[in-house]
This record gives structure tokens, C-alpha cells and sequence, in this order.
């Protein structure tokens, strides 16, 4: 079976590459391009550990194959962060608000939660919650997750998350 | 045991117990992308039953992990701009077939011409699977547990064939003929979706029950009807996975006609609809048990169609 020639764009940088055709996606960036941080989780599109996005998509990496995102625009975890290593408003929030404990989720999280504030600035918490739904975490019970990404909302609108009464 | 509901489970739950190692890399295969409708069907022509079209993916990979989809050849249809997109045609709504659940959800013609495909689209999977998932893909592949199958034979679809020798047009009610059977032929592919747009001030609902985000139903029931002088003057319902294909459950919504959807007609046809039901018992509940959520999914969704319709 011949290998097909891929060329995209991966957090901003061209990259080319020779890949087998049932390489996916998520073996692609983490063993050809070494950016570990989209995790495997289930292998089986349930859990969004792997999940990037894929122009303008949020995608579970584990369920596409390198040579369907030929010409795409994706970004990672890796990234998120400015060049100059200041953290993206996700990652601050998720730092602030305890979005993570064991942190395996945290790279899926984040980058659909970008996605779903570049649709919707200014989600409410029910639309937050639907909004990650394909993303399972193990350990937080979400609460926290969710404040993180509200913490986030309310920074890259300029104000300062409040936290509601509990 | 029932081959969807094998297949169901092998594909959703197998990695548990099975060598994960062994099972999530697929097959090796040849990649195709043809930019035309036409250059598709030829390539598929030609490549004969080892070849596959891929649509957006998410039956097929996880099919293909486990080895239980093979193909040496895969079509990938991503790159054909005839396949994408949504337009009104007349009275009819007209989606390519590589329309998206994410666009159809986007969509303001769908929400205001057909708003329970947008209701169905919504409970499909998660939202990453729905950036990806095809409406082309969903209703072609012949799995009881989509959820557009059952809706689109409510509706009175008609599916756009395409193989290489021309065009032809089947009833989504025609279409199904068992589980992963269809009437779609070896080379054929799925091009178009034509759906008449229900009449104005119609109601609607898909209730569906599912164990979680992303599961397929245990049962789920659409409903369109149009209620004039209080009395039910049109109705059509379809249900999901409770049988070896989705089901157009007429007998049921003929018995609605004329009735103001008093609890005992609706009773009488809740009950024809079960019967025609023959779900599998599986790990969503034994067959009697999902029988009876059709019939609750359907008394819900009616009475939400009621309540929707002006």
C-alpha cells in the first residue's frame, strides 16, 4: 500500500510528512510530530482526550485519518499558549479555578472549550456543559471545569469572572 | 443475537475486554479523493467490493479499528463540493449528502423549514462527532441505531442514488431492508437528500432515550403532525433502533387522524406502534423494556407535537 504525501499546518508551522494511510491522526502528532500533548484515552471516540481542532472543528483525533486532515489547519494543546509563554485564558482558568486534578482530560478540554468559545463568547453554563459533553473527565465532576471555562469567557471579554453564590 | 446490536456493542464496549493493542490500528488501505460526484462513482466502479466511500468516518474507523470493516480501498468524498450544502427546492429541502450534523444544527433554512431535523441532530453522539458526522453517511449506512433513518422516513425523504451508470431516486421508506441492508447498490453512493418541508404551523418532536451522550438510542420516536379545528389532520411517525431497520409506524399515525389526541386514541396507537417493534435485548435494557420506551418516546413526542403545533 503506498504511503501518501500530507502537508498541513500544526499550530501555526508547515509541516510535510509521509504517512501510511490508516495512520490516524492522533499517532501522527504524537509519534511523527512528537506533540504529546492530545492524549489517547479510549481509542473509540467516546472520551475526547485526543481531541484538537481541525479547521475550526473540534475532531477526536483517534477517529481521522492523517491523510484526511491533507491541507488542514490544526491546533494543539502545544499550541495554546503565546510564543512567549504566557497561557491562553483556558489555561489560566483551568490553573485558577482547579479545572484539573490528575490532568489527562486537560489538553481535550481545553482545546474543544477554544472552539466553543469562538462560537460562543459567552456561553451559559447549561450551553458550557452541553458544549464539552464529548469530553469525559474522570476525576473533577466537572464543576470545577466548568468555572474554568466561564473564568476564561469572562477574561477574553475583557471582565472578571464572578463566581456564582453556591 | 441481532447484528446491529453485535456490531453495537463490538464497536462501543470491546475495547474493554479485547488486546487493545491489537484492535485500534486498522487495516492497511489505499486512499482516494476524488474532487467530482462522477470521478467517486468511477473510482468505486472500478475498485469493485474491496473499495468503501468514506464519508465522515465515525461508523466506518471505529469499524475498521476492529477489523470488522476491512476495505483495501477507501473513497473519501470529503473533497467533492456537490456533495456539500442545503437549498430550497420548491416545497422541498435539498441537503447534500456530505452535509454535516454540525451545519444542518447551523442551519437557518433547516430551523425555520424543518426544525425536528435539527431537535435529531442535536442528540446525535457529541459535539465533535457532529463537526464530522454526515447527514449522507448516517442515513446510508443501514444501522437501525441512527437516528436519521426513522426521521427521514417520517418525513417522506427520497434519497438521490448515484452509481456510474446515472442517477436514480428511492424512498427513505424503501430504502431499508435490514440491519447494514439497504437499497443502495455495489458502486452506488448516496448524493442527495430531498425532503418535502412539512406544512406551515406543523408540530414536532424527537424524544429520544439514551443512557448518555453519545449512545445510541434505546428507543426514540419522531413525530410531525398538522392539527387543524383541534383535530389531527396529519401525522406520521418513525422509530429508532427497536427493530432490524427503522420504522415507519403508519397504522399508528393513521389511527391519530381526526382524533383531537384524546389519551385513549392515543393509547390505541401508542399500542400499534409497539407492535410492530422487535428490538433486541441488550445492555440498553431487555427487548419488552424497550418496546415499551417506543411507546413512551412516541407519547411524548406526540404530546409535544400538540403542544408545537398552531
Amino acid at each position: 500500500m503506498a504511503k501518501s504525501q500530507v502537508a498541513m499546518k500544526v499550530n501555526g508551522k508547515a509541516v510535510e510528512a509521509l504517512v501510511e494511510p490508516r495512520t490516524l491522526l492522533i499517532h501522527f502528532l504524537r509519534e511523527q510530530l512528537s506533540l504529546t500533548g492530545p492524549h489517547i484515552g479510549c481509542d473509540t471516540s467516546h472520551c475526547g482526550a485526543c481531541t484538537v481542532d481541525l479547521d475550526g472543528k473540534s475532531v477526536k483525533s483517534c477517529t481521522v485519518f492523517a491523510v484526511q486532515a491533507n491541507g488542514a489547519d490544526i491546533i494543539t494543546i502545544e499550541g495554546m499558549a503565546a510564543a512567549d509563554g504566557t497561557l491562553h485564558a483556558l489555561q489560566e482558568g483551568f490553573r485558577e479555578m482547579h479545572g484539573l486534578q490528575c490532568g489527562f482530560c486537560t489538553p481535550g478540554m481545553i482545546t474543544r472549550a477554544y472552539r466553543l468559545l469562538q462560537e460562543n463568547a459567552n456561553p451559559t453554563e447549561e450551553e458550557i456543559r452541553f458544549g464539552i459533553s464529548g469530553n469525559l473527565c474522570r476525576c473533577t465532576g466537572y464543576q470545577n471545569i466548568v468555572k474554568a471555562i466561564q473564568y476564561a469567557a469572562a477574561k477574553l471579554q475583557g471582565k472578571t469572572f464572578q463566581e456564582a453564590a453556591e | 443475537m441481532h447484528r446491529t446490536l453485535l456490531l453495537q456493542c463490538t464497536v462501543r464496549q470491546s475495547f474493554l475486554t479485547q488486546d487493545r493493542e491489537a484492535r485500534v490500528i486498522p487495516g492497511s488501505f489505499d486512499y482516494h479523493r476524488p474532487k467530482s460526484i462522477k470521478e467517486a462513482v468511477a473510482l468505486l466502479a472500478d475498485l469493485g467490493e474491496e473499495a468503501r466511500p468514506l464519508a465522515g468516518g465515525h461508523s466506518l474507523i471505529p469499524m475498521m479499528k476492529l477489523r470488522l470493516a476491512t476495505p483495501e480501498h477507501l473513497v473519501d468524498l470529503a473533497g467533492v463540493a456537490d456533495l456539500k450544502g442545503i437549498r430550497a427546492d420548491g416545497g422541498d429541502i435539498v441537503i447534500g449528502a456530505m452535509t454535516t450534523q454540525h451545519e444542518l444544527i447551523g442551519s437557518d433554512l433547516i430551523k425555520s423549514k424543518i426544525p425536528i431535523l435539527r431537535e435529531a441532530a442535536l442528540v446525535i453522539a457529541d459535539p465533535q462527532v457532529r463537526y464530522v458526522g454526515t447527514l449522507g453517511g448516517n442515513v446510508a449506512n443501514g444501522d437501525p441505531g441512527n437516528d436519521m433513518p426513522a426521521l427521514m422516513m417520517c418525513l417522506g425523504a427520497t434519497y438521490q442514488l448515484t452509481g456510474k451508470t446515472g442517477d436514480r431516486k428511492v424512498a427513505a421508506r424503501e430504502f431499508y431492508q435490514g440491519t447494514y441492508v439497504t437499497a443502495l447498490k455495489q458502486g452506488e453512493i448516496v448524493t442527495a437528500i430531498r425532503i418535502p418541508a412539512p406544512p406551515a404551523g406543523h408540530g414536532y418532536a424527537y424524544e429520544k432515550l439514551k443512557r448518555k451522550i453519545g449512545d445510541y438510542a434505546t428507543a426514540a420516536a419522531a413525530v410531525i403532525l398538522k392539527i387543524s379545528g383541534g383535530k389531527v389532520a396529519e401525522c406520521s411517525i418513525g422509530l429508532t433502533n427497536v427493530g432490524d431497520t427503522p420504522l415507519w409506524a403508519d397504522k399508528a399515525a393513521k389511527m391519530l387522524v381526526g382524533s383531537a389526541l384524546d389519551a385513549a386514541t392515543v393509547k390505541k396507537a401508542v399500542a400499534a406502534a409497539e407492535a410492530i417493534t422487535s428490538p433486541a435485548s441488550d445492555n440498553r435494557g431487555p427487548a419488552q423494556y424497550r418496546t415499551k420506551m417506543a411507546g413512551v418516546m412516541l407519547t411524548r413526542a406526540l404530546a409535544r407535537a400538540k403542544s408545537r403545533a398552531k
